[in-house]
């Protein structure tokens, strides 16, 4: 158990060594940064100490590890376009996406929760199967698209939600919050939806399946012979033994909800890190698209790790599967 | 028939193979298939349209001289006002017609999603290949690679590929590279699929007779897995090339409507719709509609088809 914990987190460093490594390619091969920093008019005599300045004239390995010295400092310069430090421009973006993966995720795991439960009791019923043919087409239809139909609906159509940005933001501290003005709830709604429909459906399946493997079971049966209500057999017995893949599934796809954020921020011109780094690809910003990766790295393998630990401790199973491998 | 007269020898045995492509397993399940039947007829009509676009083609939207200013934002078959020409789908803010941009706009898209499959496809199968069969330390650095890449979702892959070959080409060539940046960016982030499955496979394979027999009679690596093992983990393969042409398609079509894709001088299915919703506010529907509805259609039914195949290439499964 130990050893298999010490392993994962050492291989957590390494791919956050080796992210780092792309990261620091970037800085240092695409684009001089010393032509991107110094203007038109120049000496060689400028070029020279800026070189000396920043460290270019050092070995390979020895400025690899100053990069790194300075990002886990949070330190990646200054943006190329907006000319500020990045970390700054990042801490700013930073609540606008974690507010929107927050409020969609958790709409993902209510709804996908509920309508799977929903169509694993009622299989053969036709609202299930609405919802499960439902759900395919909306697994092929691309993000984007699936946020400008929305946007013609209520936004253009109706008239009822905003269709791009934040509305108004309360400051807390260091924070900007959207929750609580009444605008602000309204601009968070299509895009929540929006981020959070794929998830949705991939929970709602996935529920959908393991509640049906499970319903099959004896105890089950032997629940109903014993006269309890449907209603405590579904949710109190059924639903709980289907709930830790759906814990570790969801877990996983946190991740994918941050890097999806980047389509659903710019469909709705949400101002977060996500049309930030977008921006920043367009406009070839090197030290803001290295900060993105470097952060969002970190929270992937940050959730990655955590994840496997949960379930390593949530399921006994697990652990006595690997030693008895181990020992043949 | 009547043009190239078969001898009725050979008119017999070409009536008999086609009997029998005809009753094999796959051809009756593609028949039973209605949804296949449908999605292959809609695939087949867009990717026929697509390469003979400029023949299809009304107009030719990429050459100035036939545009016409007047002819901006003309709604489908309904008369200009001006010119009192009438265009099946609209036109554009410049006079573009919709429909002749949806056609050469569905060939880059095409183009891009099959290039980039096939770079994927021959990527993958070469390291799914390799890890398999030399195993050790080749194994390990190949497979490795591979999880730290799953561990990132493609389109975030692909885009910082695309933001560091962006950074690397002078801005001079950006405009004619981008479409083969694409074609790299989705391509490299999407040959972990493919590795996986031929590893999976090969390593299946790799202890059978048939191999080891190869080996006895002193042929070489490279011809054992080229020859030998390789036709014999082709239907995966396959099954998961359809699958990622849908979701190249879809990759491709996301970056050029994020704006880091196939630029406005060439635009894309994604470029378009980019440049439709613009529009979307002021009433102009169709200069976005269309292009979004045939992505959809293309997206949807190769989509399908691909779901089909898995299940017809591997009965197991059902």
């Amino acid at each position: 158990m130990l050893a298999y914990i010490i392993r994962r987190v050492f291989q957590s460093a390494l791919v956050l060594l080796i992210v780092g490594l792309v990261a620091f390619a970037m800085f240092r091969f695409v684009g001089d940064p010393v032509d991107n920093m110094l203007g038109q008019e120049r000496t060689q005599a400028d070029v020279e100490r800026l070189r000396q300045q920043l460290g270019l004239d050092q070995p390979f390995p020895v400025q690899y590890w100053r990069f790194l010295e300075q990002a886990v400092q949070g330190n990646f310069g200054l943006s190329y376009r907006q000319g500020r430090p990045v970390s700054d421009i990042l801490i700013e973006r930073l609540p606008a996406t974690l507010e929107l993966a927050f409020v969609s995720g958790l709409f993902a795991l209510a709804f996908g929760i509920g309508l799977g439960v929903f169509t694993a009791i009622r299989r053969k019923g036709f609202a299930a199967n609405a919802i499960m043919t439902l759900s395919l087409i909306g697994v092929s239809l691309p993000t984007f698209l699936i946020g400008i139909l929305l946007i013609y609906v209520f936004s253009v159509e109706l008239g009822w939600l905003p269709s791009f940005g934040r509305g108004e933001v309360t400051r807390i501290g260091g924070w900007t919050t959207g929750f609580l003005t009444e605008s602000g709830i309204k601009a968070l709604i299509l895009p929540a939806f929006t981020l959070g429909l794929y998830q949705m459906t991939l929970i709602m399946r996935l529920v959908r399946t393991e509640m049906l493997e499970v319903l099959r079971q004896d105890y089950i049966r032997f629940a109903r012979a014993r006269g309890l209500r449907e209603r405590a057999i579904n949710f109190r017995h059924a639903l709980k033994n289907t709930l830790v893949p759906v814990i570790t599934i969801t877990g996983l796809q946190l991740g994918s909800i941050i890097a999806f954020a980047i389509i659903t921020e710019t469909v709705f011109q949400w101002p977060g890190v996500g049309l930030l780094f977008i921006n920043a690809i367009q406009f070839v910003d090197i030290p803001v698209m290295a900060a993105y990766l470097m952060m969002i790295s970190v929270m992937f393998v940050g959730i990655n790790l955590i994840v496997d630990l949960l379930y390593f401790a949530i399921d006994p199973r697990l652990r006595v599967d690997r030693s008895a491998g181990k020992a043949t | 028939m009547t043009d190239a007269p078969l001898s009725p020898v050979r008119e017999a045995r070409a009536l008999k193979r086609f009997k029998r492509a005809w009753d094999s397993d796959f051809a009756y399940s593609f028949r039973r298939s209605p949804i296949a039947v449908i999605s292959f007829f809609v695939v087949v009509v867009l990717v026929l349209s697509a390469v003979f676009a400029p023949l299809i083609a009304p107009h030719d939207p990429f050459n100035p001289a036939t545009l016409n200013l007047m002819n901006g934002f003309t709604a489908p078959m309904e008369p200009n006002a001006f010119t009192g020409e009438v265009f099946l789908m609209g036109t554009d803010d410049q006079g573009r017609d919709v429909f002749s941009t949806i056609l050469f706009g569905m060939r880059i898209s095409l183009f891009v999603g099959f290039s980039a499959v096939l770079l994927a496809m021959v990527i993958g199968v070469t390291l799914g290949l390799l890890a398999a069969y030399i195993g050790g330390w080749t194994e390990t650095i190949i497979m490795r690679t591979a999880d730290v890449q799953l561990t990132f979702p493609a389109i975030l892959v692909a885009m910082l590929i695309f933001g560091i070959a962006k950074g690397i080409t002078p801005p001079e060539y950006r405009d004619q590279m981008a479409i083969w940046v694409l074609i790299l960016a989705i391509g490299l982030s999407d040959w972990v699929q493919f590795a996986r499955v031929v590893r999976g496979a090969t390593l299946v394979e790799k202890n059978k007779e048939y191999v080891q027999a190869a080996r006895l009679i002193g042929r070489s690596r490279g011809a054992i897995m080229l020859r030998h093992i390789l036709p014999n983990v082709l239907n995966p393969v396959l099954v998961i090339a359809t699958i990622s042409l849908a979701l190249a398609i879809i990759a491709e079509a996301t970056l050029s409507f994020l704006g880091v894709g196939a630029p406005p001088t060439r635009p894309s299915l994604g470029t378009l719709i980019r440049i439709g919703q613009e529009f979307m506010f002021s009433g102009e529907w169709w200069i976005l509609f269309f292009p979004a509805i045939t992505l959809l259609a293309l997206a949807l039914s190769i989509n399908l088809l691909g779901d089909w195949l898995r299940d017809a290439l591997n009965p197991r499964l059902r």
